[in-house]
């Protein structure tokens, strides 16, 4: 642990500061080649074949390691592997697998490359190189950042392969026919004279041979599921409640628990009194934990009741009690003192700041809470030295390190069993959850716990979306933008978050002003600089993390801008574009919309925004009209370019998914704090986007890109900012500040 | 207490004040109704008494009069409701976790109203809430549901 927590702080002083002198881990660790966890408990006719392919003589299960919370990962993983296996996986058995070294996330270390995601430069994709090897080397495995698709499909798709290739040699040696003269179909090995053999009935033989990794890929052309409208391995479990989430997970013999901690979060508990609840029905336990106080009853509801009837004094939170206080803060932190790093700086901006007429705003984005539907929760059982862990998680390895840690009982005996999420939106790149069912559990020695959070716990346990302050000064010139100065203000999500996972990493955090910095523009004088602020309620990723504010402070201020200039909004976003590939979204976006400018006609508007994040280049156009009941979102035209789309019908949903979940919060949606705790605890105040506010949305994906890419996060970060400017065209009314219903009604 | 859940009579021995939700998840061991607010603002929790969508987490034990039918007792995997097989057809679900209730809902609106408008639509489905934003393929497959309905 010490030598990895080594190479990652390297890493991300790499990922963050400068190059000097390359990385010196060492090249055998990143081309070690990672042993098959699947080997290590096989059974007596079983064949583990890669890390991803396990088949006995009942079927074959395909290890799907990336965690599914609604974006459809499971699936993809499986149509990869099976692409090149010749299986139809919805025959399959699917599995997540154990957490291991064999599942890292390359590119999600690789993307910390302190470049913008459209240089492909020589440098700038060396780097990304080296910094993937040390996602392997740390074995860091995790589902995030849109990372799933373009870490793993080379991968499943050569797991895949390999398999097929090592059965037909096992059908090979059966036969007495040569390899090559075999065809594989439908989970099945066939000879020239057309006798087949499934699989399954090849698995004892499979088992007994080398793998054949010399494998060459299929051309794309010929793929039978890929780029392709298939089903999505899950679709019918959800859509017949037969979909088991870790919320629905049974363990013989367990209790149910819950828990209430400090809403103030790392606050203490001054004094609790529990001698009502200790004697309603069903309590088997009250016990303190850190931070808070746990109940354990016989059935969920008793043990929420029971612990709502504890009366708990707490202490304060470790940060600004209010959210006024909070924004205060955010404004004393644009000095020099608090400069994280000034990540561009083109041209020459103070000095056409000091010559010419400034321009200047304020944007505000809140604090948010992911409020996946599904509340956090957790089955846990500690023996003497086992622990047993069921639950959704992103982070399965940090889930079981940190379990180890806790209970003392080693890794290796700490079986992480992953569910599927009833979303999750960057909420499971936390563990908290864990822990606390894992110190009832230690309470308990051999009774499985299983502890689930009340909507209230977990609207007010959240590490939210951090809120972020920007401050923008321009100036134009002959129709044009001519200088751009954005600072964005706000608390270091990355320090906050892989604090808790491992360590605060030293060096700038480009999360601060991702969305911002990196866009493809070519302004003569452009500068964006992070500023970051002492922790406040502490933060974590959400959808498209320091994009999903960014991308609107930077494009709103880029309409005013435009706007000042007399520029039609998308003719300039096209003229200032850079980068091929994104100015070919853009363009697209302009017709798929039917752009003329952004008048629509009597009360109605329409507002353009592009932001590239996750490495994908995505451009929106959306309409409004200003009805006498408030704005009303028409329609919106979304096109991306994440290179060669794999799954469309699963990419249109995640495409418009983060269209609506963008402007559900950008409409309706903020965490405000009062005495140390957010003060939207359920639905109620939280409303998110109900059915009657959805808009008409049509995607387009280019496939101009060379690089494959995922589409979870990449459209929410200019949702926000195109229906801000199209209310802007429609009423006249620039907001700044989100969410917008503080400002403007809407229908 | 006697409660009668997609056809089947159970016994049970809780709280007057329990909500059916709470009953089905913990008593009786069906998940296919989910917990998402506890206060009938989400929706997950939807089911049918005697045919009509209800929200269970706010329907004491005490209260119910009818049986109870959730989405298991709606269709299965392997004999489909009408508006599970549209679900399906339009790949509506992304996480999932409000689709039990949105397709209790669904079904119990189209056995009132066969030919809704879109207006009755966003009416009658605006309050399940779907985190994940699925809510154009919802639409998509209201529709599709009402015409095959129809056709049986």
């Amino acid at each position: 642990m010490a030598k990895v927590a080594t190479i990652a702080r390297r890493t991300f002083l790499v990922g963050s500061a400068l190059i000097a002198g390359g990385v010196a881990f060492g090249i055998y660790e990143a081309k070690k080649a990672i042993p098959n966890p699947l080997l290590d408990d096989l059974d007596e006719g079983e064949a583990a074949i890669t890390p991803f392919v396990k088949i006995d003589s009942n079927g074959v299960t395909l290890i799907t390691p990336r965690a599914d919370k609604g974006q459809g990962t499971y699936s993809i993983q499986a149509y990869l592997i099976a692409e090149e296996l010749d299986i139809n996986p919805l025959r399959c058995n699917l599995d997540p697998g154990e957490p291991h070294q064999a599942y890292y996330n390359g590119v999600a270390t690789g993307d910390n490359a302190p470049f913008p995601a459209y240089d492909h430069g020589w440098i700038p994709d060396h780097l990304r190189d080296i910094l993937s090897s040390v996602g392997k080397i740390m074995a860091f495995q995790i589902t995030g950042g849109s990372t799933s698709v373009a870490d793993m499909h080379e991968r499943l798709l050569t797991a895949g392969a390999v398999a097929r290739e090592t059965l037909k040699e096992a059908a090979s040696r059966r036969w007495k026919v040569n390899r090559s003269e075999l065809k594989t179909e439908n989970g099945a090995v066939i000879a020239p004279d057309g006798k087949k053999l499934a699989y399954t009935e090849l698995a004892t033989d499979a088992a007994k041979i080398d793998p054949v990794t010399d494998v060459a890929l299929r051309a794309p052309q010929n793929w039978r599921y890929l780029g392709k409208p298939v089903q999505r391995t899950d679709i019918i479990a959800k859509s017949t409640g037969t979909q088991i989430f870790g919320i629905d997970a049974k363990v013989d013999g367990m209790v149910h628990a819950t828990v209430r901690a400090n809403p103030g979060i790392g606050g203490d508990v001054k004094k609790f009194d529990a001698s009502k609840a200790q004697k309603m029905r069903g309590v088997k336990k009250v016990l303190p934990i850190k931070h808070g106080i746990a109940i354990v009853a016989d059935n969920t509801w008793r043990a929420i009741q029971a612990a709502n009837a504890i009366e708990i004094e707490w202490g304060p939170g470790p940060y600004p009690a209010t959210t006024d206080k909070m924004w205060e803060a955010l404004q004393a932190s644009a000095t020099d003192e608090f400069l994280d790093k000034r990540w561009r700086d083109d041209g020459d901006v103070d000095k056409e700041l000091a010559s010419g007429k400034v321009i200047t705003a304020e944007y505000r984005a809140p604090y948010l809470a992911h409020a996946p539907l599904e509340p956090m929760n957790a089955i846990v059982k500690v023996e003497d030295n086992r622990v047993d862990v069921w639950t959704g998680t992103q982070i399965p390895a940090f889930v079981r390190d940190h379990v180890a840690s806790l209970t003392g009982v080693s890794a290796a005996n700490v079986h992480v069993h992953v569910f599927a999420m009833g979303g999750s939106f960057g909420r499971r790149l936390e563990d908290t959850y864990v822990l606390q069912t894992t110190e009832i559990a230690m309470a308990m020695k051999g009774t499985p716990v299983k502890m689930t959070w009340s909507r209230e716990e977990d609207m007010t346990h959240d590490y939210p979306r951090p809120m972020q302050l920007g401050l923008g000064r321009g100036t134009v010139k002959d129709g044009k933008v001519e200088t751009y100065d954005l600072s964005s203000i706000g608390q270091s999500m990355t320090r906050s978050w892989f604090g808790r996972l491992m360590f605060a990493p030293p060096g700038p955090d480009m999360f601060l002003v991702a969305g911002a910095w990196d866009q493809p523009y070519g302004i003569p004088n452009y500068r964006v600089s992070g500023y970051a602020a002492k922790e406040m309620a502490p933060v974590s990723s959400w959808r498209a993390p320091g994009s999903c504010a960014n991308g609107f402070l930077h494009e709103g201020f880029l309409d005013e801008l435009i706007h000042a200039a007399g520029a039609d909004p998308l003719e300039e976003r096209l003229r200032l574009m850079i980068d091929p590939v994104s100015k070919k979204v853009l363009e697209a976006v302009g017709e798929l919309s039917g752009w003329t400018g952004p008048k629509l006609g009597e009360n109605r508007g329409r507002g353009v925004a592009f932001t590239h994040s996750h490495g994908v280049p995505c451009a929106e156009v959306i309409e409004v009209t200003n009805t006498p009941s408030g704005i009303k979102i028409d329609k919106v035209f979304v096109v991306t370019d994440s290179g060669k789309v794999l799954d469309p019908i699963n990419y249109e949903a995640q495409a418009f998914g983060g269209v609506n979940f963008a402007l559900a919060h950008a409409m309706n949606c903020e965490l405000t704090y009062a005495n140390y705790a957010p003060e939207q605890t359920n639905f109620d105040a939280y409303q998110g986007m109900r059915l009657y506010q959805s808009p008409q949305i049509t995607v387009k994906a280019l496939e101009n890109s060379p690089n494959i890419r995922g589409i979870g996060e990449p459209t929410v970060p200019p949702a926000a900012p195109a229906l801000a400017n199209a209310i802007f065209a429609a009423t006249g009314k620039r907001l700044r500040e989100m969410p917008f219903n503080k400002f403007i009604d809407f229908v | 207490m006697k409660l009668r859940v997609n056809g089947q009579d159970h016994e049970i021995d809780v709280e007057p004040d329990m909500p059916l939700l709470w009953v089905l998840r913990d008593e009786l061991g069906i998940t296919g109704v989910k917990y998402g607010c506890g206060i009938a603002q989400c929706g997950a929790c939807t089911v049918h008494m005697g045919g009509t969508a209800i929200r269970s987490c706010q329907t004491p034990a005490s209260s119910v009069d009818g049986e109870i039918t959730t989405i298991e007792g709606l269709g299965t995997p392997e004999q489909l409701h009408i508006v599970q097989a549209a679900w399906i057809e339009h790949q509506v679900a992304q996480c999932g976790y409000c689709q039990s209730g949105q397709i209790m809902q669904a079904a119990s609106f189209l056995a009132e109203n066969p030919d809704p408008t879109d207006q009755e639509i966003d009416d009658a489905m605006s309050g399940n809430l779907c985190r994940c934003g699925t809510y154009p393929r919802i639409r998509a497959a209201i529709k599709t549901a009402a015409v095959n309905l129809k056709k049986v």
